[in-house]
């Protein structure tokens, strides 16, 4: 092959950083082509909407005062009198809730691709880490505005951890900084939200990245196991420009959201004011707030709100070793169990979200 | 060379590395400990107020309506039953922490957040809140309203 002449600027950036060795990886990498190709794009829509929330994230800072007293009154401000404050943060709360939607479905297609076979069980390990950080930033970004329906939420999203067995009352005060939710939560929720999880995020991300090259991508054991390799397409360029044509769709779906439906901001937290009717959290913590609603004060002697932590916790232990527990699919065989599974955590998952929206929440 | 001449030299260097993990441990410890105290918590002291005046006339609480007053640090909630007694809970539910609140068309106390009916004394009746509500001990003197906690 030709060596393709560069410029003066690339021959000097290549000897000091090795521009070359970079341009070798990127004309080396390939994609598998195959009729369960789409499911490649959602991770790279996720990684994109977070780039959205970085952006948009800091831009927020610039007018957000983390307080008790000031919070409400100062995204007030940047909605009403910042220019262009309320698309800002509509952006930032729409991009939020599309980037855990594509995760999610990132998730459930590596899932029912099986591709968290090894060698890829890390990976599978550290986008576990980052979907649980994912929760986190909505969690305390929640609360962020000080309103009447982020407080209660975040009441409710405490106290549970208090029944956690052993550690819960511990752990209920080290996240609200008190006994109850206040100012002293709010600050905390901040400190986490801008500095604790980004770099976490980042120290993840980088892994998780550094893996998906390192293995490239996983071919499903359907396609494997017809013997012959799948054609493949280049990364650069004909790979890249897909995703970018993801990307290119997902912020319009997201500009169209952010001006359409802007967020609003609702009425003012007030510790002393009964929990409005209709409370809900998140979409994504609905079925698991529907499945409290639904269960009984007490199973077999114990409290019902512990018996559902308690089942979470260990659905989501199940999810995290899942890597380990399919050996059928680790020795390349089919694994019809993991695949009824997993779609029957989707129909529960989609049928609770359904009822929280629908059941009437006064009877 | 021998296993025998090589064997000071590994016991010196295991001392050393030994030396090194220890005070590379000691080091992680001083370090988790203060940020690990740090990140919990002062202990507030708990409100000790075991009565409040409440800023309202009893003639002004209509028969079958409840609101929420501050008692310390929690809210509370007062209630004036439809027979016309006044009664006075605690209005943080037993479930999950939410603030009840009064319904008028049910005649009970009631929680938003996960759909827990309370009764008129304060039993849970309905939904998954495990406890009933502390219950206070309302007096009305004249123009005034004072609210205790039971002994």
């Amino acid at each position: 092959m030709p060596e393709i002449s560069h410029g003066k600027l690339w021959t000097w950036l290549d000897q000091r950083v090795g521009l070359a060795d970079f341009a070798k990886l990127a004309k080396k990498k390939r994609v598998p082509v195959h009729r369960h190709a789409l499911w490649y794009y959602f991770g790279g829509m996720t990684l994109f909407l977070f780039a959205v929330q970085v952006v948009t994230g800091i831009l927020l800072l610039f007018y957000y005062r983390p307080s008790a007293e000031e919070a409400y009154e100062s995204v007030q401000f940047l909605m009403a009198e910042v220019e262009f404050g309320w698309l800002i943060r509509s952006i930032h709360a729409w991009s939020a809730n599309l980037m855990i939607f594509v995760l999610f479905v990132h998730l459930f297609s590596v899932w029912l691709l099986k591709a968290y076979r090894p060698p890829r069980e890390i990976t599978w390990f550290s986008g576990m880490a980052l979907l649980g950080i994912a929760l986190a930033f909505g969690f305390t970004g929640y609360l962020l505005p000080w309103n009447e329906l982020a407080y209660f939420a975040t009441k409710v999203g405490t106290e549970i951890t208090g029944a956690v067995p052993l550690v819960g009352s511990f752990l209920l005060r080290l996240l609200r900084g008190g006994d109850e939710v206040t100012g002293a939560t709010l600050t905390r929720f901040y400190g986490i939200h801008v500095a604790v999880l980004p770099a976490l995020v980042t120290v993840l991300m980088s892994l998780h990245l550094f893996l998906v090259q390192k293995h490239g991508m996983s071919v499903p054991p359907s396609i494997e196991r017809r013997g012959n390799d799948p054609r493949t397409m280049p990364f650069v360029p004909n790979f890249l420009l897909r995703d970018v044509v993801g990307w290119l769709s997902a912020l319009a779906v997201l500009a169209a959201l952010a001006a359409f439906l802007p967020t609003e901001l609702g009425k003012k937290a007030d510790p002393f004011a009964p929990a409005p009717a209709g409370i809900k959290p998140e979409w994504y913590f609905m079925f698991m707030f529907q499945t409290l609603k639904y269960l009984p004060s007490h199973i077999l002697g114990l409290e019902g709100e512990v018996v559902g932590v308690v089942g979470f916790g260990l659905g989501g232990v199940f999810l995290v070793l899942i890597p380990f527990l399919d050996r059928r699919a680790a020795r390349g065989e089919p694994s019809p169990l993991f695949t009824l599974i997993g779609i029957g955590v989707i129909a529960y998952v989609l049928l609770l979200t359904y009822l929280g929206y629908t059941a009437s929440p006064t009877k | 060379m021998g296993e025998r001449a090589l064997e000071p030299e590994t016991t010196r260097r295991g001392f050393v590395n030994w030396l090194l993990g220890t005070s590379a441990a000691a080091f992680l410890i001083s370090v988790a400990y203060p940020v690990g105290r740090y990140l919990v918590p002062p202990k507030t002291g708990e409100s000790t107020a075991a009565s409040v005046t409440l800023p309202m006339k009893p003639d002004d609480v209509k028969p079958n309506t409840g609101q929420i007053f501050k008692f310390g640090n929690r809210p509370a909630i007062l209630v004036r039953t439809p027979a016309g007694d006044l009664r006075a809970f605690s209005a943080v539910c037993t479930h999950l922490n939410c603030t009840v609140q009064y319904r008028t068309d049910l005649s009970h106390i009631w929680c938003a957040c996960h759909n827990g009916h309370f009764d008129l004394n304060g039993q849970n009746i309905a939904g998954p809140p495990p406890r009933p509500l502390d219950a206070m001990v309302v007096n009305a003197r004249g123009n005034q309203i004072v609210v205790s906690k039971t002994a």
